[in-house]
């Protein structure tokens, strides 16, 4: 029966689609094998949560191989929610994509380009279906390096080096985790996320299990770039092509910030490594930091993308926060945000896509007048602009307020104060592009045409765009889906209620 | 404690710390690149040496093989070498670009022509 053998189809569609394409060549070819394989994967993904909502988790042994010694594939609660947060973005920006890439990488390249796109799926998918510490390196690995070369399909020559940034420090953080990999194994002798869970609390006191979860911690942050170790993100997110960084803003961090609950929740479930080894004190200090020097450095932003690169810091913070309170409703603003985030952000970057796409330029100088110009694209903008502040009735509203009850049941009220002020934040760097693109008047270029005349971007690419932005306000209405999806994903991890 | 009994770690310890010290303090981009290479391959020694048991054998099923070393970390390794000639082609590749795009594969020199180009 194919539908027994779905989690391993999750990931090997897409793989076996990258090489496909290198084959075909073709440009448009390509894009529509991209295209089938990304959506083929987003109907397995939602089969799959389908699946682990009616029976349960979802376990699959690769190649038939028992448990502890084979690699095996589980899909529960939080791994399905992600997969399908994984699978959807990349099958949104699919579409989009289409003309977003033939006008900014070159046109003999544009079928590495889709090969790349579907291995950097095949590994974020990988990730977050896994129920093994060192296959999750694997795909790690597979999802960075593709991720890489994406970067650098960048137009501008400072993508290049900042492809290489993220190269050097990807590669270190990855290497952190597999030091922090072997070292459990060496007190543990094994592998297995669901093993290792059970036979961890026993030698937990020991100095070789600190310095892993220390090597773990590190070297995961560096991947979904919190605060201190974020010095990747910026450069990495403003020259990618457009449709890239719409890609890795929805997926990268949040799958790594998923490998993170992973960590803590699942193979340390037994363990309080949150009382015991600081790790609460040390997670929710950076990521208070995040919030308020990512915000405030975002402010001073005049490429808008950087400005949203700079702002995705500061809501990693907010993902980061909800993981350190480590009670089912923290917990559960951390994962509803995951899933939020990927929603805004992917909104707000395809904008600058379309931006982009237009004028050549994402400065916010040539944006004068755009509310005027480009109607549609700009109030897509404002819709993720509004979540990502946190106004009622957008998505961004119910991350905050679940993040803010956290706060209030620990009795921890300066949080909920703090997360509260670095809304207002958000609120400036949101109302600056808002205030030049519908408040100005429209940069008179000479040889340009006609001033008011509405200029939009194609279809294709408002399309899906408005397809999430559309999901920010319905998720953002009527939340019981997400959030009973994700407290049910917090309750799962075993989290003290 | 005698001496020589943690030396293995101490190896892979060193060569870690002088692999990440190249990579943060050299402005060379192939030397970034050699000092992250030196970086990963103390985590290769650290993961070899870690299943190593003193007189043990391959773990081959005979008469008289009783102590035997565990094979699994060498195979992960394997993969984990795999990865990191991938990462150092990947790396390698890029600094040729760079160097097309800027001339030069000095960091403080890229940054300059950055900085100039954003101004």
């Amino acid at each position: 029966m194919i539908s027994g053998h779905l989690p391993a189809l999750q990931v090997v569609l897409p793989l076996m689609a990258a090489p496909l394409c290198l084959l075909l060549r073709h440009s448009t070819a390509t894009w529509g094998l991209a295209l089938a394989t990304t959506w083929g994967s987003l109907a397995i993904a939602i089969t799959l949560l389908l699946q682990v909502l009616s029976t349960g988790p979802v376990s699959y042994e690769m190649g038939g191989w028992a448990a502890p010694w084979g690699i095996e594939y589980r899909v529960d609660m939080v791994g399905a929610f992600v997969l399908v947060i994984v699978a959807a973005l990349g099958s949104l920006v699919m579409p989009f994509a289409r003309l977003s890439v033939a006008r900014e990488v070159a046109a003999d390249r544009v079928y590495l380009f889709y090969t790349m796109y579907l291995l950097c799926l095949t590994g974020l998918l990988g990730m977050a279906i896994t129920g093994d510490v060192f296959n999750l390196f694997v795909f790690l690995e597979i999802s960075s390096l593709s991720s890489y070369v994406l970067i650098g399909f960048g137009g501008d020559r400072r993508a290049l080096t900042a492809a290489f940034r993220y190269l050097v420090m990807g590669t270190i953080g990855a290497t952190f985790y597999i030091i922090g990999v072997g070292m459990m194994y060496m007190m543990t002798g094994t592998l297995n996320m669901a093993d290792l869970a059970t036979l961890l609390p026993a030698v937990a006191g020991t100095r070789t299990i600190q310095a892993a979860l220390a090597f773990l911690t590190v070297g995961l942050s560096l991947k979904l770039a919190l605060f201190p170790l974020h010095l990747w993100l910026p450069n990495a997110y403003t020259h990618a092509p457009s449709a890239v960084t719409a890609f890795l803003a929805g997926t990268a961090t949040k799958v790594a910030v998923y490998a993170l609950i992973r960590i803590y929740f699942t193979i340390f479930g037994g363990v309080d490594v949150f009382e015991t080894f600081f790790i609460r004190e040390v997670l929710m200090g950076l990521a208070l930091v995040a919030m308020f020097a990512a915000s405030a450095v975002a402010v001073f932003q005049t490429n808008i993308k950087r400005m949203l690169a700079y702002s995705s810091i500061a809501q990693i913070g907010y993902m980061v926060l909800g993981i350190g309170f480590a009670t089912v409703t923290g917990l559960t603003g951390g994962i509803v945000h995951l899933f939020n985030h990927a929603l805004m952000k992917g909104v707000l970057f395809m904008a600058m896509g379309c931006v982009f796409w237009k004028l050549g330029s994402v400065h916010i100088r040539d944006l004068a007048g755009l509310g005027r110009r480009m109607p549609v694209t700009m109030a897509a903008f404002l819709v993720g602009g509004l979540s990502l502040i946190g106004v009622p009735l957008t998505v961004g509203f119910i991350s905050k307020w679940m993040l803010i009850q956290a706060a209030l049941e620990k009795g921890w009220w300066p949080i909920a104060v703090l997360v509260l002020i670095s809304s207002l934040l958000a609120v400036i760097y949101i109302w600056r592009v808002v205030e030049v693109a519908y408040f100005r008047p429209v940069a008179a270029e000479p040889g340009a045409e006609s001033a008011s005349k509405i200029a939009e971007a194609p279809l294709s690419m408002l399309l899906p765009m408005w397809v999430l932005a559309g999901a920010c306000l319905y998720f953002g209405i009527d939340a019981t889906r997400t959030l009973e999806v994700a407290a049910a994903a917090a309750m799962l991890l075993g989290t003290t209620p | 404690m005698e001496f020589p009994g943690l030396f293995n770690y101490w190896i892979a310890v060193v060569l870690m710390m002088t692999g990440f010290y190249i990579v943060i303090a050299q402005g060379n981009l192939i030397k970034k690149v050699v000092g992250l290479n030196i970086f990963q391959v103390s985590v290769f020694v650290f993961y070899i040496s870690m299943s190593k048991i003193k007189g043990g054998t391959a773990p081959i099923l005979d008469e008289g093989i009783e102590i035997y070393t565990n094979p699994l970390p060498h195979v992960l390794i394997l993969t984990a070498i795999v990865v990191g000639v991938a990462t150092t082609a990947l790396a390698l590749a890029l600094v040729v670009r760079i160097r097309d795009a800027y001339g030069t594969i000095e960091e403080d020199e890229i940054g300059k022509l950055e900085q100039e180009e954003e101004t």
